[in-house]
């Protein structure tokens, strides 16, 4: 019994009970708890102020809060979050990655294992690059220093259709061979269907936490969304 | 050429590079006019330094040092922008300093005098300068890296709040000695207009920052050397050379981009 429950804890990479934080004096998150399994993908969900980025700052150790944040051992972390302000600052892709990685032989592997040309990209600047190409510099970023967590803060929210895909794909194929567990704030139902095994569905408090699948339940997608709300298929969307 | 017109030369070459350095993170942050502003708050720190007969590039250091620390403070609880703290102070220390300067003294705490330096001055800058470029090339991927996101920053380890702090000191510091050259009217033209001049023709981080201060450099030094050959005032001198090669950047930059007919 005492070893079943010592390998089932094993399995899992994150645990969080009864978190709450507050902003002066506002509540932004309450009573948050959910568990999630290594290798997996969460998607989070919710309207606008609804705590998304919250939960990942507090997740990061970035604001007080109360209630238990219990990270697997030895977890390492990498993180993209939602806004960037390059566009004033003349700084080059490898200048940027060179930031946070000494050897200029892991920069370019991490720009080759998200699908990026090391010749054409690495002295551009990062303020002329296109959405799908800073994004996916970014995830190149996460990457860096071999991480078993991804947290992504909206990862698509400046990028075209194809590039969302792509980037979703890619995000895919990182967490089955590396066995990455992904945590992704997204507004895209879509995503959550096709690219998640776990939602959390967030409104201050929690909504629903449980298996992806189950957004196709039209009263579970009226709970989060409000009423109105339908999945299309991907040829409907595009 | 005279012993002070090489210490003037040396001092204005080691300022403007240090000056330039800094400024080019200044722009970035779009805290230009704060340098200039902050120039205003050490004039009753230089006042002091003149009336009580001590070295006034300590006393002016010495205020600007306490005003980055009130205003780093005072950001983080009011978060109000720094450029609206340092507004408020500003007005407030240049009507004190104006009051406690003695007359004959006020035109060169505005508007600066390089050809004056002794070799004491010249040792004190440039040991201030090689000081404040090491901890700026220290600091500088946090301080970018703070810029692009807080969050990200504080997730790569860096601490935010420590690194605004050290930032600010050092713009303290660089102020400071930009006073004795280019006196506290004309100092935000040393953090400004090399940087402005860098960022015109820049794609890279290195070469902006690098640029940043060689501008700096060039501008004090020709500044210097005009003033000895014209016989005027170093300061308006200084930044006219620097407006000069600004003009050139923009001039060359214009003219890569037009097509030829």
């Amino acid at each position: 019994m005492g070893s079943s429950v010592t390998e089932s804890r094993n399995d899992y990479i994150l645990n969080v009970s009864n978190l709450s934080v507050k902003v002066q004096d506002q509540t932004i998150l309450e009573n948050i708890s959910f568990k999630l399994r290594k290798g997996t993908t969460l998607a989070i969900v919710g309207p606008n102020g609804a705590g998304k980025t919250m939960l990942f700052r507090a997740l990061l150790n970035l604001v007080p809060y109360t209630g238990e944040i219990e990270w697997a051992d030895k977890v390492k972390i990498g993180y993209v979050p939602q806004k960037l302000y390059v566009s004033d600052i003349p700084i080059s892709v490898k200048e940027f990655l060179m930031f946070k990685c000494d050897s200029a032989t892991e920069t370019e592997k991490c720009i080759t294992s998200v699908e990026l040309d090391t010749k054409t990209l690495l002295n551009k600047g990062l303020n002329v690059l296109s959405g799908g190409q800073l994004q996916r510099v970014l995830i190149a970023w996460a990457l860096i220093g071999n991480p078993n967590v991804l947290l992504f803060d909206e990862p698509t929210s400046a990028v075209d259709l194809d590039s969302e895909e792509t980037i979703y794909e890619m995000l895919n194929r990182l967490e089955r061979e590396n066995r990455i567990t992904i945590l992704i704030i997204t507004h895209d139902i879509h995503v959550v269907r096709d690219y998640s095994e776990y939602m959390l569905a967030l409104d201050k408090r929690m909504v629903f936490f449980g298996e992806s699948e189950q957004i196709s339940n039209p009263s579970l997608l009226q709970t989060i969304y409000g009423s109105g709300t339908v999945l299309k298929t991907r040829k409907e969307r595009g | 050429m005279t012993d002070t017109l090489v210490l003037s030369l040396i001092t204005g070459i080691g300022v403007g590079l240090s000056a330039g350095y800094l400024g080019s993170l200044m722009v970035l942050k779009k805290m230009s006019l704060v340098g200039d502003a902050l120039s205003h708050v050490a004039l009753p720190g230089l006042a002091a330094g003149i009336l009580f007969n001590f070295n006034p590039f300590i006393g002016a250091f010495a205020l600007l040092f306490a005003s980055a620390i009130i205003i780093w403070r005072l950001e983080r609880v009011t978060r109000l922008s720094i450029e609206t703290i340092v507004g408020a102070l500003f007005t407030l220390s240049l009507a004190v300093g104006i009051l406690m300067i003695p007359q004959p003294d006020l035109l060169e705490a505005l508007f600066g005098d390089i050809t004056t330096v002794s070799l004491v001055d010249t040792t004190i800058a440039l040991a201030v300068s090689a000081l404040a470029i090491f901890l700026t090339k220290t600091a500088y991927k946090n301080i970018i890296l703070g810029m692009i996101s807080e969050e990200l920053a504080t997730s790569t380890g860096v601490n935010v709040a420590k690194t605004e702090l050290l930032f600010l000191s050092l713009v303290s510091l660089t102020v400071a000695i930009g006073l004795k050259i280019v006196g506290a009217l004309l100092v935000g033209f040393l953090v400004i207009v090399p940087a402005a001049t860098a960022k015109n023709v820049s794609s890279n981080l290195f070469r902006y920052s690098v640029l940043s201060s060689l501008f700096g450099a060039i501008s004090s030094s020709s500044g210097v050397l005009l003033s000895d050959y014209l016989k005027l005032p170093p300061g308006p001198l200084i930044v006219l050379a620097g407006i000069a090669v600004f003009l050139v950047a923009v001039l060359v930059k214009w003219a890569s981009k037009t097509p030829a007919f």
